[in-house]
């Protein structure tokens, strides 16, 4: 596929990064040559300085060729009127747009193919906050991740130590809870993944990955960890993009205090919210945090820019007493470091955004793709398109599919309708069919096993 | 030199303009033949000779005035006014000194609803016309009528209405143009009005009684035609109507503006100010009625609301009716009403007071300083509708509060050193400075202002200009600051 991307911020040189790797022909726009020659040094990719609303540059970069275009800049305006260019001028079949102002999104009619021509809006800080507004829901999940609108969601966990299933086999845990219908997807220990089967023994400290309808969450959740009161009182240090908008989305449900260094930012920021407490000052001081009754907090968010700070911060949160750290960490090396240890959750933006703009890359009929595990492992939803003879999936039990080694079938939605993936489920047409696949090299596979073949004609 | 004769330039231009509202009265008398057409003539004549006087000797001098000159005009004008307003009052009714009269045209003026006359029921109808007429021009503000229709004054018009119009926010949003802002204030003021007369008809009034007291109901004025206010009628059916037309006058008339414009009525949910007003006014009814039942003072719970509410409503909302002799009732039930008086109207309505806005202010800055010593790092902005209040607004409501206290303060001290008893002398300053009319005491609804001696006269008239001009218009051209170049 040839993909241009205009904006080699953070999101663009990720997307960059990981689009790569998968065999596609990247160009990337961006006015700073610096950062274009450090992505140029790291990856096989062509690079264009300049304007990316320019028609010329636009131009000069291909898009003439392009497949998708990928407008993903700083600024809101730049990338629609990049693909209001794309479309009037090269015809490009894909463009994709980041908004991040409410105000645009709230009439989505601008972005229509008379208008601005945007066929899909990403915000990623909106992603973000979607994300960790899960976890804070579910504080004993390491990820929350939707399917299928909201229907279905897969939850990593910890297997917490006396929890009834530890030192159990799997298929134990349909007579535990018959009432419930779930499936592990995978299960991590010590980094690797075992492929679930029915003999399957459950040690504690195992990362498991279980599917389940959305509403059933929660009593499932119970029986992996131990379940302490739900969170009431959140802390969210830094007031950028991220911590106003989860603070605003929070400030209903719970008790939120936002700390923010910069007095103006504290200002802007109190004028906005109107439950918040915003607080001025530095989320390193523990003087600060003492004072704010650290030790009663339940989830403790630090989503500045700054990585070195919020490592610092959560963990002179954690040693405060705070129940659950948060931490946004950029560096992926880092995120690595600290994952797992003092600091519960460290979330990598770009990993948690990647799944919305990869679900436009793959091949097939792709609905959304979640990015697991810093993006080694991955879930898609995919709708199955076809008959018996066009399709390798479509009137197949599930144990007759031929799925590459380390690709599972988790769960499949039919209509309103959430089946749990048995060996002996038959897949019909128009089903979302949600697969976990343990390890991204066989993606190129799952995608072809579920496009409908040409040859069957 | 020059400046004093731009003064009288627009003074006089303001006189001219004020003669025209002779007509309406002219126009009654013609209806009525009360034998006052003559009076009602000179009248008009006299001021229109002066103002023209006035304004052709110095149409030289033209100029604009900057911010100090235009409270100045303000406060000359507010002054003046009542002056020329006095002559059909003077002609017309044997033995009234000016003093006396000078009060009751301030009072109408400033929508006060105060009066010294007595038999008001045998008055001529064009002469009782008059005075509501001078209520309902008072009420929205007759400086900003002016600016309405003559966009200039050969002054700035936007120093004028922010000096007239009440309120500590006055930045008014209505219009990119200040005259189309006070155009429109006037327009819903006039269909209100309009309202209120056909409904006070229906109600079962005469059509003369109807237009005088919407003029004075919509107005927040007070003014009746009768001795006994709106007690003369005994009719349930008025007094709701009546309560009504005041609750919607104690509102911002520029959100009935933006209601009107744009069709929905959400906009007074989200009028933050207006809306606390209400249901503080609606909760305070129900509180004082079941209070007067319990106390025995009205058999039946219904008969005690119905009363509590009109008579509540009229004094809070600084509109002064009275449909009986509330300051019989225990002590509680009258001082709440005139603590009410205080607060209750909202800034751009025909109140006067402290305003529910600043009230709201100052409470939320309660709030903020308590926050402040239990989290030391907070950045809490005052807001009010989900709107930052600026510091520097806090601080002038501050300010205001002070004076608003200490001009109550000295004002009664200025009458109970002239022998009135303490609560006549209290109540009365907070009745004349808040615009509402009758107080307690002496100065009760059964009885009128007319007892009062010249120096009390005097004093309570100052007070209710410095009321309506909101203290600091009219306190300003007395600091030493003003006068320095």
């Amino acid at each position: 596929m040839q993909i241009l991307i205009l904006g080699a911020g953070q999101v663009g040189s990720t997307v960059a990064e990981s689009l790569v790797g998968e065999d596609n022909d990247i160009t990337i726009v961006d006015t700073d040559a610096e950062k274009l020659r450090l992505l140029q040094d790291r990856f096989d990719l062509r690079t264009l300085v300049g304007n990316a609303s320019h028609p010329a540059v636009l131009e000069q970069a291909g898009i003439a060729d392009a497949d998708m275009l990928l407008a993903v800049t700083q600024s809101d305006e730049v990338n629609m009127v990049a693909c209001k260019l794309a479309a009037s001028l090269y015809n490009t079949p894909t463009k994709i747009a980041r908004i991040r102002a409410a105000n645009y999104l709230e009439h989505p009619e601008i972005f229509s193919a008379e208008n601005f021509c945007v066929d899909f809006s990403i915000c990623p800080e909106q992603i973000l906050t979607d994300y960790i507004n899960k976890l804070i829901e579910f504080p004993e999940a390491l990820q929350v991740l939707e399917f299928a609108k909201g229907r279905v969601s897969l939850v990593a966990v910890k297997a917490f130590e006396s929890g009834p299933l530890i030192g159990r086999e799997l298929r134990y845990l349909h007579t535990h809870m018959p009432n419930v219908d779930t499936r592990v997807a995978a299960i991590f220990r010590q980094d690797r993944p075992i492929i679930p089967e029915g003999g399957t023994v459950i040690k504690a400290g195992d990362e498991v990955f279980f599917i389940a309808a959305t509403e059933h969450i929660r009593t499932v959740l119970k029986e992996w960890c131990h379940m302490d009161k739900p969170s009431k009182r959140v802390v969210i240090v830094g007031g950028g993009n991220i911590g106003r908008r989860l603070a605003r989305a929070l400030e209903r449900d719970y008790q939120v205090k936002l700390i923010e260094h910069n007095k103006k930012a504290c200002e802007r920021l109190a004028a906005e919210l109107t439950h918040t407490l915003v607080l001025c000052g530095d989320g390193t001081d523990e003087n600060l945090l003492a004072s704010e009754h650290i030790a009663d907090v339940d989830v403790f968010c630090t989503l500045t820019n700054d990585d070195e700070n919020n490592i610092m911060s959560a963990l002179l949160a954690k040693k405060g007493g705070a129940r659950k750290v948060i931490s946004l960490i950029n560096r992926s090396s880092y995120v690595e470091l600290v994952q797992g240890g003092k600091i519960d959750v460290a979330l990598s933006p770009s990993h948690v955004t990647i799944g919305s703009l990869l679900a436009y890359v793959r091949q097939g009929d792709v609905v959304v793709v979640h990015a697991l595990r810093r993006g080694a492992a991955e879930a898609l939803e995919m709708v199955v398109h076809g008959e018996r003879h066009s399709s390798k999936v479509v009137g197949r039990r599930i144990d007759e599919i031929e799925l590459p080694k380390g690709a599972t079938i988790g769960a499949i939605v039919r209509g309103n309708l959430v089946i749990m993936g048995h060996h002996d489920t038959v897949i019909e047409a128009d089903d979302h069919v949600i697969v976990f696949v343990i390890n991204k090299k066989i993606i190129s596979k799952v995608e072809k096993l579920f496009q409908v073949g040409i040859g069957f004609f | 030199m020059q400046r004093l004769l731009t003064f009288i330039h627009a003074l006089g231009m303001m006189l001219i303009m004020f003669s025209i509202t002779y007509i309406l009265p002219i126009f009654t008398s013609f209806i009525y033949h009360d034998g006052t057409l003559i009076d009602f003539t000179l009248a008009m004549v006299m001021t229109l000779a002066v103002g023209s006087l006035m304004w052709l000797l110095t149409r030289h001098n033209k100029g604009e005035l900057s911010i100090r000159h235009g409270y100045f005009l303000v406060v000359m004008m507010w002054t003046a006014m009542p002056a020329f307003a006095t002559m059909p009052l003077l002609l017309l009714i044997n033995g009234l000194s000016f003093t006396d009269a000078y009060f009751e045209t301030m009072s109408g003026m400033t929508t006060t609803g105060a009066t010294v006359l007595t038999e008001l029921d045998a008055l001529p109808p064009a002469l009782n016309f008059w005075r509501h007429e001078l209520s309902w021009l008072g009420g929205m503000g007759i400086i900003v009528l002016v600016v309405a229709i003559l966009p200039l004054l050969g002054i700035g018009g936007r120093q004028l209405y922010k000096a007239e119009i009440p309120g500590p926010m006055k930045e008014a949003t209505l219009a990119p143009r200040i005259a189309e802002t006070a155009r429109n204030l006037w327009l819903v003021y006039f269909c209100i009005t309009a309202a209120c007369i056909v409904s006070l008809k229906m109600a079962g009034m005469s059509w003369l009684d109807a237009i005088c007291h919407a003029f004075t109901t919509v107005g927040l004025g007070g003014f009746s035609t009768h001795d006994a206010s709106v007690g003369y009628f005994n009719s349930s059916m008025i007094e709701f109507v009546m309560i009504i037309f005041m609750l919607l006058s104690a509102m911002n008339f520029a959100t009935h503006f933006l209601v009107w414009r744009k069709k929905t009525l959400m906009l007074y949910w989200r009028d933050t100010e207006s809306l606390s007003s209400i249901v503080l006014l609606l909760a305070s009814c129900l509180v004082i009625g079941t209070f007067l039942w319990w106390q025995g003072v009205y058999p039946s719970l219904w008969t005690a609301l119905r009363y509590a509410s009109f008579n509540l409503v009229s004094i809070a909302a600084n509109c002064g009716f009275s449909s009986t002799d509330f300051s019989l009732w225990p002590i509680f039930a009258p001082l709440w009403m005139l603590f009410l008086s205080c607060i209750a109207a909202s800034s751009g309505s025909t109140g006067s007071g402290i305003k529910m806005i600043r009230t709201l202010i100052l409470i939320k800055q309660a709030g903020r300083e308590f926050l402040k010593l239990l989290h030391p790092a907070a950045v809490n902005p005052l807001k009010i509708g989900g709107r930052v209040v600026a510091d520097n607004i806090v601080f002038s409501v501050l300010g205001f509060i002070f004076l608003y206290f200490i001009s109550v303060v000295v004002l009664t001290f200025a009458l109970v050193i002239s022998g009135l008893d303490f609560l006549s002398a209290f109540s009365g300053i907070v009745a004349c400075i808040n615009n509402v009319g009758p107080a307690l005491g002496i100065l009760g609804p059964a009885s009128n202002y007319g007892v009062l001696s010249d120096f009390q006269t005097w004093v309570c008239t100052a007070a209710m200009l410095i009321g309506r001009l909101e203290i600091i218009t009219v306190l300003i051209i007395f600091t030493p600051h003003f006068w320095r170049r």
